[in-house]
């Protein structure tokens, strides 16, 4: 009891000033206005330092002030503009400063990104009704990987890190914009002609498969240990020999898919067979249902969990299977052959763009599965959690 | 019932044998593997005809069907190299070269195997590391979570090979950046699972850690880090398997120097089928002895624990 | 090392299930585990009998038996004059689990339909006999439900409607309301009771609580284990009209003591 009280009773700050990030963040502001912004060379060449703006620093101070003040929306509304209105001042102001960005800056830098981090643990901790938690669930990611692309845009501009071992986001999206037919071009080759018929055939071959051995348990006990083995094994060292086998065109891209997602769809499917339960079984039985029957009514729907499963772990597989077999040779087209010959050629920024490409499709493809997952096993109680 | 049981010893064992072999899974799987290899040598047979074929014509030879099949067996550079070519192949540069010597594939093993031990290792301490922080802070979970999943359905793998040109650009080379890109892949089985793991102990288990009015660290060291360990390991498994291949695609463009990648490169530069087998097999023997060797640290850990819970009880 | 059981005389009406001498023994690694040992039973059509006993006694493997979903390994058995296989390839029982058992990716009414579907039905007798098992089990305007959506009372309602849309003269039911709590429990018990007068089904119900046996059934068939046998079986007089009050009745505890008394006779208390 005694400690309770003692503890409730501990001398300092309020509660709400408690808050480690604001401080950080306050310091290095104040920090920052004894310190150049930025070095920029004179008429004589000698570099002279640029002083902090004032009116940054006041306005990031006042944001982490008000935000502790207010501790209703009104806080979270300032914490986002002062942190963001910075980070936007800053993003505006460094092509100007490249390579030659001071303490100053990066001061600033980090605490705008402290407050942006503040304002996005406030919003963590927000408990909404329906809609407006899932926007706030979607927005919270969202700052967080703008954050990601600003830091890196400001670090690789104001370090001036040299373009070609990392280009800044911008110079990227420049690229994709200026070249899309080539990326297009590429995105049809190696996904709509390799990893898109590979994936079906692939998948639907382990499927089959899974079907067919499903009345010999014999066969299922021997094909489950080899097949989960096989889910572990770097069967993407296959490619070259594909390559040998197929030639440089989709051939041996669908091949080399087939190869690596046929094992992890055998064997899901034919966990789920296995996962029904056996008073489901003996209702099937009960009813002098057939085997196909059962098979129809109660182990396939009950499966799809299963199936869904290996099919999202097979879109990744598939994107990687296909654009790994372009390194062993490939038509002078298609995301991995960009990949290997552009960076030859020391065009970073065009590999940066190819691999935004492939990273788009991989997650759309990806979250295509999963939100038709949704769909047909909306009964699954993951599903309905 | 243990009269019973005595009563009739004979009619339960002989019919028990047989089905312990029938249920069992080494039988089936000897079978499987049997199969596999039988439907190598026919595909073995009909891949190589054509060119033996051509040869034979060339040569203006009539073999007979067995020699013919013998031939398309033995070929110098087969389409498909024949299983005993390859386990030839394996023997001889596995057992009759030294093993510091270039041609030895126990020594492209080890190359191959070092960074994906320190990868791994990376990758399982930063995946903890994350997961741990997830737990505990919610606003990290909410924001950094997503991303984590998100990541999963990039092809890392396919960038790879530029990561580590980077790298060596910047000056880092050897062993360390084919090791991150291990790292790299393996810390999300990781962290995924060990998220999963942390949370794992129900409700009840915690409330009543909250009745002792433990720390968030005894929480931690006492409950959530043990009953995370199953979670851990069935990750691990995925992580080292994943860090293998990360290795060996890790080697492709450092320009064919050493290690199972090289192997495979060389292999397919110069068209030789049987290296590239070899390479293969070797590969899969390593990814399987690493995962079996997690299997056996997850084994030992379960025991341990095992036995603790019931000196406990 | 079994107890005479009492051979039931053949009574006027005609026998629905005839068991003589029925034995079952499970094949473990442990040696053999007798189920059941030298059963006598017969239940005359519209009985309500329940199989009561400790756990380990055999009563669910009867009614599995019964059921067809395990085999006897001596003896005979025999349902609606046929073996239990053909009884089952005709559809000749409904059978209630201990769980609902319904499939999460049905909604109720789909849920109804599965073994008519399996039967092979057409779409308008389907619906027809939806609508009708519903009402009996008052689950009308739940349809459209998914199982999942529902309490577990009503989920065990919709299964025993699920059985009912067979339309079987026999029902076996095997610890259907075991899940549930105590005021649940006496509700659907009530309900059975009533769907039982009203459509004269002969049920074979497996439980282990005294009153539900007592309550429910027109005769009680008490088990003991190891190995499973009939200890002894029990005609209830009680009224068929009866409400949840007969229980406060002394006929109603003169039968539950008899019940309790065989129950502790046939239990070896050596665990």
């Amino acid at each position: 009891m005694s400690d309770i009280t003692a503890s409730s009773k501990a001398p300092g700050l309020p509660e709400e000033w408690r808050e480690p990030l604001i401080w950080l963040a306050i310091l290095c502001t104040i920090t920052a206005l004894f310190l150049p912004l930025a070095f920029l060379a004179g008429d004589d060449g000698i570099a002279k330092p640029l002083r902090s703006p004032s009116g940054l620093c006041v306005m990031l101070i006042a944001g982490a002030i008000a935000s502790v003040r207010f501790q209703s929306w009104l806080g979270d509304l300032l914490l986002f503009l002062s942190s963001h209105l910075t980070a936007g001042i800053l993003l505006f102001m460094v092509p100007a400063y490249s390579g030659a960005a001071g303490w100053g800056f990066w001061l600033l830098l980090i605490s705008s990104w402290l407050l942006a981090w503040q304002l996005v643990s406030r919003l963590s901790a927000h408990r909404l009704e329906g809609r407006l938690q899932t926007l706030l669930d979607l927005a919270i990611p969202i700052i967080f990987g703008l954050w990601l692309l600003l830091l890196w845009e400001m670090v690789v501009v104001g370090a001036g890190v040299p373009f070609v071992l990392l280009p800044p986001p911008s110079q990227i999206g420049a690229r994709i914009a200026e070249s899309l037919p080539l990326l297009w071009a590429d995105f049809q080759q190696t996904f709509l002609l390799g990893v898109l018929p590979g994936y079906v055939i692939g998948c639907s071959a382990g499927f089959v498969v899974a079907v067919l051995v499903d009345k010999v348990p014999f066969l299922q006990r021997g094909l489950l240990p080899v097949g989960n083995m096989a889910s572990a094994l770097p069967i993407i060292g296959v490619a070259p020999i594909m390559v040998m086998w197929f030639g440089f065109g989709p051939g041996s891209k669908i091949a080399v898919v087939v190869i690596m997602i046929f094992f992890p769809m055998l064997v899901n499917t034919v966990a789920g067979f296995a996962a029904a339960g056996n008073m489901e079984k003996d209702l099937m039985r009960t009813y002098a249902a057939s085997y196909w029957q059962t098979l129809l009514k109660l182990r396939l729907p009950n499966a799809m969990p299963f199936i869904f499963n290996a099919l999202k772990i097979n879109s990744t597989l598939a994107l990687i299977g296909a654009i790994v077999a372009e390194f062993f040779g490939s038509p002078t087209v298609g995301m991995g052959f960009r990949i290997s010959t552009e960076f030859g050629r020391l065009n970073t920024d065009l590999v940066w763009a190819t691999i935004a490409v492939a990273a788009l499709a991989g997650s759309t493809f990806y979250g295509l599965i999963a939100l038709i997952e949704r769909r047909i096993t909306f009964w699954h109680p993951s599903a309905r959690g | 019932m243990t009269t019973d049981a005595m009563a009739s010893p004979s009619s339960t064992v002989r019919p028990g044998l047989l089905s312990r072999a029938l249920s069992g899974t080494f039988l089936p799987v000897l079978v499987v593997v049997l199969g596999i290899i039988a439907i190598w040598y026919i595909a073995a047979i009909s891949m190589n005809s054509t060119f033996q074929r051509s040869l034979d014509a060339r040569a203006e030879a009539t073999p007979t069907t067995i020699e013919f099949i013998e031939s398309t067996l033995n070929q110098e550079r087969p389409v498909l190299p024949s299983p005993h070519q390859v386990a030839e192949n394996l023997w001889d540069t596995v057992f009759n070269k030294k093993i510091s010597s270039k041609r030895s594939l126990v020594y492209h093993a080890g190359v191959t195997l070092a960074p994906t031990l320190l990868g791994f290792l990376m990758g399982t301490a930063l995946g903890i590391l994350l997961a741990t922080i997830i737990v505990h802070v919610l606003s990290m979970e909410k924001s950094l979570m997503p991303w984590i999943i998100t990541s999963q359905t990039i092809p890392i793998l396919a960038i790879a090979p530029m990561v580590i040109l980077v790298l060596d650009a910047v000056g880092i080379r050897g062993l360390l950046p084919k090791a991150l890109i291990s790292m790299y892949l393996s810390f999300f089985p990781i962290t995924v699972g060990m998220v999963k793991g942390l949370r794992s102990p129900d409700k009840m288990h915690l409330d009543l850690l909250r009745t002792y009015n433990a720390s968030s660290w005894q929480t931690f060291w006492k409950l959530r880090w043990p009953s995370s360990l199953p979670y851990l390991f069935t990750s691990m498994k995925v992580a080292i398997a994943i860090s293998l291949i990360g290795a060996i695609i890790a080697e492709l463009p450092t320009g064919a120097v050493a290690g199972l990648g090289a192997r495979l490169l060389s292999g397919s530069y110069y068209g030789q089928t049987v290296l590239i087998w070899s390479a293969l097999l070797m590969a899969a023997f390593c990814a399987a002895m690493l995962v079996a060797l997690v299997g056996v640290a997850d084994k030992w850990v379960r025991r341990r624990m095992g036995e603790k819970v019931e000196a406990g009880s | 090392m079994t107890e005479p059981s009492l051979k039931e005389p053949d009574s006027s009406e005609k026998s629905v299930i005839q068991i003589d001498d029925l034995s079952l023994t499970f094949e473990t690694n442990d040696g053999p585990v007798h189920a059941l040992s030298h059963i006598d039973l017969s239940i005359a059509e519209g009985e309500f009998v329940s199989l009561i006993g400790p756990s380990g006694c055999g009563k669910t493997t009867l009614l599995r038996v019964i059921a067809d979903l395990e085999r006897a390994t001596g003896g005979t058995i025999s349902v609606n004059g046929v073996s239990p296989e053909e009884a089952r390839l005709h559809r000749a029982y409904g059978y209630v689990f201990q769980a609902a058992a319904l499939y999460p990716w049905r909604t109720i009414d789909r849920n109804i339909a599965l073994p008519l579907e399996i039967m092979g039905l057409s779409k308008k007798e389907q619906n027809s006999r939806i609508a009708k098992n519903l009402d009996l089990v008052n689950l009308t305007g739940f349809e459209k439900k998914f199982p999942w959506q529902l309490s577990g009372g009503m989920q065990q309602r919709a299964s025993i409607a699920r059985a009912l849309a067979v339309e079987p003269h026999l029902l076996l039911m095997d610890e259907p309301f075991g899940a549930l709590d105590e005021i649940v429990r006496d509700h659907l018990n009530e309900q059975l009771l009533k769907l039982w007068a009203k459509t004269n089904k002969t049920v074979v119900f497996v439980t282990h609580s005294i009153p539900e046996a007592v309550f429910l059934s027109s005769k009680i068939v008490v088990m003991s284990p190891r190995p499973g046998r009939v200890h002894d079986v029990i005609d209830c007089g009680l009224p068929r009209d009866r409400t949840l009050d007969v229980r406060e009745t002394p006929q109603f505890l003169e039968i539950a003591h008899r019940v309790r008394e065989g129950l502790k006779a046939g239990h070896s208390y050596d665990d």
